[in-house]
This record gives structure tokens, sequence and C-alpha cells, in this order.
């Protein structure tokens, strides 16, 4: 059963992941987004991070994929605009991406590599049956324990702080205007 | 066997009857999805005569009441035409979201019933992120309505989706933080165990998270005072407006599941769902053993009753809602969230987190009845800067009338600009009686 819905949910992400790039009409480019990270979401379900999964669904579709398509919306002509293939960004991007898979196949290889780490991965880690059982209390734990990940959960806040008041600051009426 | 069947536990006795095999599991999640879907879009056959009863007998009308007895008839004849007339899809709409956006609304509205608890054993997936899982369908299911304005190639449909974006995403941040309270009460964000926590229903504990949570949900099911998404005296219809037959029905429908959504979730949060802590509260006053409901007989009928009986008062307080109140200015929703509601919860947040740290659990009623304090201490707060602020605006705009009066009687002599503030002092006076009289 689990090879199986691992099969389909490849196939709808990649699907989706290549109609993205490929089609010509923004907005079902970005409907084929929210389809991927949909994909996505199932990944997480398989691996038994249902807190990962539903997180995916609040902020990549419910956020993030909104915000695209209103974007989308605002800007564009209404209906049937198609967009040119490539722009004056191809090479920038085409970069980004091509370093991006190298330094996600540098870890997997890294971990997959020489002999012994393939035995260490193949080998399921000893989690405690308490934590399994418990999660989502398992994982709030961490994320704010002194010991923990809270210097890195709340740097992230901090970022996005960052983010909010530039926001602010771009979509604000400069001081003349504002007179 | 039979008496599993009796009394609800469908599970045990499916896997009595075909014992406990894969297949058995697959056939049993099977059933529980086609029973709760069907359920939900029944129901709302019901949901539609109710509400259209209840505001008719509000505003002083009789309702529908030809079809059938009491008219109970009336939407099933109205599903029927619904769904003889023909589908109709406008020119130059785009196909793919044009239809994909009315099955994604159901979808979803049919989703987050999968972590209703009906009673004790009668859940469609007790999830340990239930809550969470909820609001993550629940931001998703914005998608179908922008698909929906969207796709319609309709400018009226446009604007709709626009407001909606607006609105839903807002009103949603302040449904998030309203309820991390009963989470952070219940310690759990599984529906079942946030059921079992409440000793006192959270209403009674933390009423003002009960009521900023009950204002997002009207905000997020769209309906009045918050349907600016469907303003029919603006913008037609909305986002539906290029929809008909049963496609609009589908919208219809997925508006009334939501709503009915909302006042389960309301019963399960705040009112102790399928529980009965209010009597159990009363039964160990008096020295009694209280009732598990888990453990006795009957206890799934009697939490299906109590959770219905639950469920169907708060969706007669929406109805009652929709019937009373106009609706919200455009440029009034999104301050209203974003400088109202949100602080609002951020504050109480901050104070259950830090009472709930401060008192011990085991001191018993102790930490409900400083809860409850604290929260009406909260409430009153909040109403008197605002009748602080609302005394402040009402003395601008008096001072701006005893300027216009002052000038009134300064121009007397030329009719010119006289007459211009003299009617403006005019209607300062008009609205503004108490003003008017001090003056």
């Amino acid at each position: 059963m689990q090879p199986i819905i691992f099969a389909i949910l490849t196939v709808v992400t990649l699907f989706a992941a290549f109609v993205v790039v490929t089609d010509r009409n923004l907005f079902h480019a970005a409907l084929a987004m929210m389809l991927s990270f949909v994909g996505v979401a199932g990944f997480y379900i398989m691996l038994g991070a249902g807190f990962m999964a539903a997180a995916q669904l609040l902020v990549y579709i419910g956020a993030i994929s909104i915000l695209v398509i209103f974007a989308i919306m605002m800007t564009r002509r209404i209906m049937g605009t198609t967009e040119p293939a490539f722009n004056s960004q191809m090479i920038g991007a085409a970069v980004a991406a091509a370093g991006t898979f190298a330094l996600v196949a540098f870890v997997v290889f890294s971990a997959w590599g020489p002999t012994g780490q393939v035995a260490a991965i193949n080998s399921k880690p000893e989690v405690p049956q308490a934590v399994l059982d418990n999660m989502v209390v398992e994982l709030g734990r961490r994320l704010v324990a002194a010991d923990g990940y809270v210097l890195p959960f709340e740097l992230a806040s901090v970022l996005l702080l960052g983010a909010l008041v530039g926001a602010i600051m771009v979509a604000r009426p400069s001081g003349e205007e504002a007179e | 066997m039979l008496s599993d069947l009796l009394s609800l536990n469908i599970g045990d006795f499916l896997r009595g009857a075909f014992g406990a095999t894969a297949g058995t599991e697959l056939l049993i999640d099977a059933l529980g999805v086609i029973v709760v879907s069907t359920f939900c879009l029944l129901i709302v056959i019901f949901l539609i005569w109710l509400e259209r009863k209840v505001i008719a007998r509000m505003q002083d009308r009789i309702g529908p009441n030809r079809v059938g007895k009491f008219g109970l008839l009336q939407t099933v004849a109205d599903v029927i035409k619904l769904l003889v007339k023909e589908p109709f899809t406008p020119a130059g709409a785009d196909r793919l979201a044009y239809e994909l956006a009315p099955m994604l609304t159901v979808m979803t509205a049919l989703l987050m019933w999968a972590i209703v608890p009906f009673a004790p054993a009668l859940v469609g997936a007790d999830l340990n992120i239930g809550i969470f899982f909820f609001l993550a369908v629940s931001s998703a299911s914005v998608v179908s309505i922008l698909l929906a304005g969207w796709g319609s190639n309709n400018k009226y449909a446009l604007l709709g989706a626009f407001r909606a974006v607006a609105q839903l995403v807002s009103y949603e941040v302040p449904m998030v933080i309203a309820l991390l309270v009963p989470i952070l009460l219940a310690r759990s964000m599984s529906t079942q165990e946030i059921i079992q926590a409440q000793t006192v229903p959270y209403l009674f504990v933390v009423p003002l998270s009960a009521v900023i949570f009950f204002i997002s949900a009207l905000a997020e099911t769209g309906r009045t005072p918050f349907d600016l998404l469907e303003a029919e005296s603006e913008i037609v219809a909305g986002f539906h407006v290029e929809y008909s037959g049963m496609k609009f029905g589908m919208f219809f429908l997925a508006e009334f599941v939501g709503t009915l959504l909302m006042s389960a979730l309301f019963a399960t949060i705040y009112l102790g769902g399928w529980n009965i802590p209010l009597i159990n509260l009363v039964i160990t006053l008096f020295g009694g053993q209280p009732i598990d409901l888990t453990a006795i007989a009957l206890g799934n009928w009697i939490g299906l009753v109590v959770f219905f009986a639950k469920m169907f008062l708060m969706y007669f307080v929406f109805i009652w809602i929709r019937a009373t109140l106009p609706r919200v200015r455009v440029d009034q929703i999104l301050d209203f969230n974003w400088k109202f509601l949100v602080p609002l919860s951020l504050v109480l947040i901050l104070v259950v987190a830090v009472v709930d740290k401060l008192i011990p659990a085991n001191a018993s009623g102790v930490r409900p009845l400083v809860h409850l304090v604290l929260n009406l201490g909260i409430g009153l707060a909040t109403v008197e800067i605002l009748r602080r602020r609302g005394r402040e605006a009402r003395l601008a705009a008096t001072g701006g009338d005893d300027a216009a009066h002052d000038g009134h009687g300064h121009d007397d002599h030329g009719h010119g600009h006289g007459h211009d503030h003299a009617h403006d002092a005019h209607d300062a006076h008009g609205a503004h009686p108490a003003a008017a009289v001090a003056h």
C-alpha cells in the first residue's frame, strides 16, 4: 500500500512542479504550485509527521500560494494572459537552482555514500515509544527548550519581524506624499 | 456483538463480524467517510429550512409554509429546482478554475468534519493535531473562493474574491490566537482530549477567548455581519455571481456546512462537546460520583444527543446574529480585525499563559476562577477603553459642530457660505442628539 501511495504522490508532485515552470498561463502555474505543495504535505503524512503536513497546508497553501494568486490578480489584465518562457533573470535563476540541487545532492550522497552510513540510515533509529505517542508535545518542547532549538526558533521570528517592518517601509508613502 | 451495535461502537461491531483484518479497517474508514459526508449533505436541507423559518419569525414574517408540513419540504423542492437547471459557463471563463472551485469548496468543507467528535466513540479521526488540522484546511478553503472569483471572468466576482482574501486571511489570525487559549488549558490539540479536559466548560473559564473565536468564526464563514464577499447590494453576489444550478448550490451548501461546523467546534471547544461537565460539577458538589459517558452503557447515545443539542444551540445563535445585525462597512472590517481583535487576543493569550504557569494545577477550582475573573477584567477594560475612545470621538465631532455653529452665526449676513454651514450644523445635530442637548 505504502509504495503505491508514494508513487502516486511523487507523480503528482513532480508533474505539478513541471507544469509550474512550463505553463504559460501564470494563474494555472500558481494552481499547479499549490498541487505540488499538497503533494509534499502528503509526503509528510507518509513520514508520520502530521504536524508538518498541517503546517505545510497552513503556510504554503493558506498563505503563500494565496498571496501569489492575489499578486497575479492585482497585476495582470483579467484572463488569458500568457507570459514568455524566458526573461532576463533566466541565468541567475538557473545558477540558483543548480546550486540548490548540488547542495541537496551533496547532503544526500554524503549520508548515503560509502559503507557504514547506508546501514546507519537503513536501520531505524531508536525512538522511545513515549516520544512517538506524544510527537506534537515533544516537538513543542524541543522548539522552546533552552537546550533545544529555542535560539533558531526565536531568530526565525526576528527574521519575520524584519520582513514585516521592511514591507511596511516599502508600502508606506514617503514623507512628502503623505502630506 | 449486538450490544456493540446498540451502543454505537460500530467499529467494534464490524471487527467482531468480519474479523480484525486490514480489509475491515478499510471498510470502517470508508463507512465513516460515507456516513459523515452524507450526514453533512443532508442536514443542509434541514438547516436552510431552519434558517429561513427562524429569520422569518424574528422579522415578524411566516417564512416557507407551502411545501409540506410547516414548509419542511421547501428546501427539497429548491434542491430539485437547482438540480434540473442548466449548468451554465460564462464566455471567457477560465474553465479549469471555474469548474474546480465548487468542488474544492465542498471538499474542504467536508474534510474539516473529520475531527468533529460526535460522541465518546464517534469521531472521524482523533488526530493529535485536531484543531491545527481544522485551521490548516480552513485556510486552504480560501483558495476555492479565489478560483471562483478569478475563473468567472466577472468584475463583481473578482471584487468579491479580493474582499474574501482580505477578510478570511485576516480573521484567521485572531481565530488562531483565540484557539490557542483552550489548547493551552487542555494541553492538547485533540478534540476528544479538549472535551475530556473540561471539568468546567471553557466558556465559563475563558469567555473572552470564546467571544473572539465566535466573531472570527462569523467572519470566516462569511456570514452577516461579515458577508462582504457576497454583499448583494454592492457587488451582486460576489464570488459566485456567475454560477448557476448545482454549482451555485455547492457554494451554498459549503457555506451552511461550514457554519454548522463552526457551531460544532464551538460546542466542542467551549461547551464541553458530548460531555456533561456542568451536570457533573453539580453532582460532585453534592458529593456524588461524576458520570463518565465513556464508561456507561448508553454513553454514546447520550453523548450524541448532548452534542447535537449544543451544536444546534450555537447554530441558532449564528442565525440570530444574521437576522439582527447589519453588514459591516468594507473599511471597518480590517480595522476591527487588526486594531481590535488581534491586540485583544494577544493580551488574552499572554495573561492566560502567565496565570496558567503561576497557579499550580492541584489548587482545585482556583485556577478556573482566576482565569474567569481576569477574562472578565480584560473584557471590561476593553469596553471601558472603547467607551472613552467613543466619547473622545464624539467630543471631537461636537467641537467641529461648535465651530460650524459659530461660523453660521458670523456668516448669517451673507447667504453664500452661511447656508452650507447651517446645513453642516444641522447634520451634526441630527447625528448627535446628546451633544445638541448639551449645547
